[in-house]
């Protein structure tokens, strides 16, 4: 097995994090596992993406053309990366934002108005774990309670108390997601 | 049974520079490598074990700081990126010309000039021809993985001390900011003040019991001075008969090699995947050392492949030692990206196609 993801959108999205989030999710499965960020000047409102790779082998290359799963927060990132899903290959959207749908026919595209449902919800700050409960549903790279896990090594202890509504999170973007 | 973890490659030389039982690193922060002071500053080792963990003024200073650490025996080190390790020439080349012991970190960022904080292997002639001025070579490591970021520190001191010399790690952007599994080296402690007489006495340790000892790299007799050089020039030679360093993937059966360090590495074998697939048969040599260059394992392989082609993210710089080792009997291609943009699997392989099968 091995899944290669990319996750792009704003910086302040959580795209970094909910990389790391599956990289150390697949580690505590025993998967070779790389995190490769686009480490540019981004901050808050620049575009940020990384690539996690998932293997049951050592992986070649961190960085790729091809992906088997692609996440794009807005429109910018949908514009570079729609084109770089493998054929049958998956592709997320949030729509918020976005002047357009995808356009490829030869690939699972789905849609997840996480930005909308966190907004109406006060969880504003768990927006990525919404997207990545709706990734998870779609495609389970990793599992859940390893997700959690995941969370929990990734997230500085004075943040612990925050773990029931990343959870929460997560589980209702599984709800959200929809195929188009 | 020991932990994995999962960290950048940055994050994995701070620590295992920790568990070296280093005595002191000495930097300035820069673009992609600054997580190597950070971590050291998380880790508090002055603590643990005494290390001293110092932003220096200036990247000058800090090379400087590492030139006075290691004339005293200490286990010493800097890290920087690029525009950073050409302001450090002046003392690697008096660090070499005193033959000293040191490590030295160049997470290699787009250039020339400030550049770009992208990745980049544009740093390979300034690391193995010399940089700095006069006929001088540090021992050139090239890690290609998270773990070996963390691996070569030990690595790196042991081959500084047995031949006492200063050691470059030459890494990039992308295995400086990647985050991968890594299991750390267990801990070593600070050598006592005893040990490090009887592992250098060539140190200014204080004089006791013996005659002075002097560190300089100033000879104003030119006799000297080419005694010295000599001797230097032996050492090398010693270090290109002892210390070649290489990883051969897929090469048994391989009509063609591509050659490459570090990160173009990875991106190599992604290439051979794909290659492979398609009924070519490649391999990768992977130069661990890139000086000593494995210019003999090179002349081995032209003696039963069909051609050669270095990747790497620089306008073609490894690529003169691979058709200096080959000396023209088997075609040699090259392919690279430049000032921070890195080549995919899919452009190494189109070049090999285009180049050299034809």
């Amino acid at each position: 097995m091995k899944k290669e993801i990319i996750i792009a959108g704003f910086g302040g999205q959580g795209v970094l994090s909910m990389g790391k989030i599956l990289a150390y999710a697949g580690l505590m499965q025993g998967k070779e596992v790389t995190w490769m960020p686009a480490y540019g000047p981004e901050q808050r409102g620049g575009t940020a993406n990384v690539t996690v790779i998932l293997s049951d082998d050592p992986i070649a290359s961190p960085l790729l053309q091809k992906y088997d799963i692609v996440v794009v927060l807005n429109q910018p990132s949908m514009d570079k990366f729609e084109s770089r899903v493998k054929p049958g290959g998956i592709l997320i959207f949030d729509p918020n934002g976005m002047t357009r749908e995808p356009e490829r026919k030869d690939i699972n595209v789905y849609r997840i108005p996480a930005t909308d449902t966190a907004a109406a919800l006060g969880q504003a700050k768990t927006f990525n774990m919404f997207v990545l409960g709706g990734l998870l549903k779609v495609d389970p790279v990793v599992e859940l309670d390893k997700v959690m896990l995941g969370l929990k090594k990734s997230l500085p202890e004075r943040h612990h108390k925050l773990l029931p509504a990343n959870e929460a999170a997560m589980l209702k973007g599984g709800e959200i997601i929809e195929k188009l | 049974m020991e932990e994995i973890k999962l960290m950048k490659g940055n994050e994995a030389f701070a620590h295992a520079a920790v568990r070296s039982g280093c005595d002191g690193y000495f930097g300035y922060p820069i673009t992609p490598q600054s997580e190597v002071m950070e971590t050291l500053q998380e880790l508090k080792p002055w603590e643990e074990t005494g290390m001293v963990v110092l932003q220096a003024e200036s990247e000058v200073s800090a090379i400087n700081m590492v030139y006075a650490g290691a004339a005293c025996g200490k286990k010493v080190m800097t890290s920087s990126s690029s525009p950073g390790v050409s302001l450090k020439q002046e003392g690697i080349s008096y660090i070499a010309a005193a033959e000293l012991p040191c490590l030295i970190l160049n997470v290699m960022r787009g250039g020339p000039g400030l550049g770009t904080i992208q990745p980049s292997q544009a740093d390979y002639f300034q690391s193995v021809k010399g940089g700095g001025h006069g006929d001088y070579h540090m021992i050139v490591l090239a890690p290609s993985t998270v773990q070996e970021m963390a691996d070569f520190v030990d690595l790196g001191y042991e081959l500084a001390f047995k031949y006492r010399n200063p050691v470059l790690m030459l890494s990039d952007g992308v295995i400086g900011q990647m985050m991968e599994k890594v299991v750390l080296p267990p801990y070593k402690p600070r050598r006592s003040m005893e040990e490090v007489i009887a592992q250098c006495p060539w140190a200014t340790t204080g004089k006791v019991g013996r005659d002075h000892n002097i560190i300089t790299s100033l000879a104003l007799e030119s006799e000297v001075m080419e005694a010295t050089n000599i001797r230097l020039q032996a050492k090398y030679r010693e270090i290109e008969e002892n210390e070649v360093r290489f990883e051969e993937y897929m090469l048994d059966d391989a009509d063609y090699v591509f050659v490459a360090f570090g990160s173009s590495a990875r991106i190599c074998k992604q290439a051979v995947e794909y290659a492979r697939a398609e009924g070519i048969k490649v391999g990768v040599l992977r130069p661990i050392t890139l000086f000593p260059f494995p210019t003999k394992k090179i002349q081995e392989l032209a003696t039963r492949v069909k051609g050669f082609m270095s990747i790497e993210m620089s306008a073609g710089q490894m690529v003169e030692d691979v058709r200096l080792a080959v000396n023209g009997s088997k075609p040699v291609g090259f392919y690279g990206r430049q000032g921070g943009i890195i080549p995919s699997a899919e452009e190494a392989l189109e070049a090999l196609k285009t180049q050299i099968i034809k």
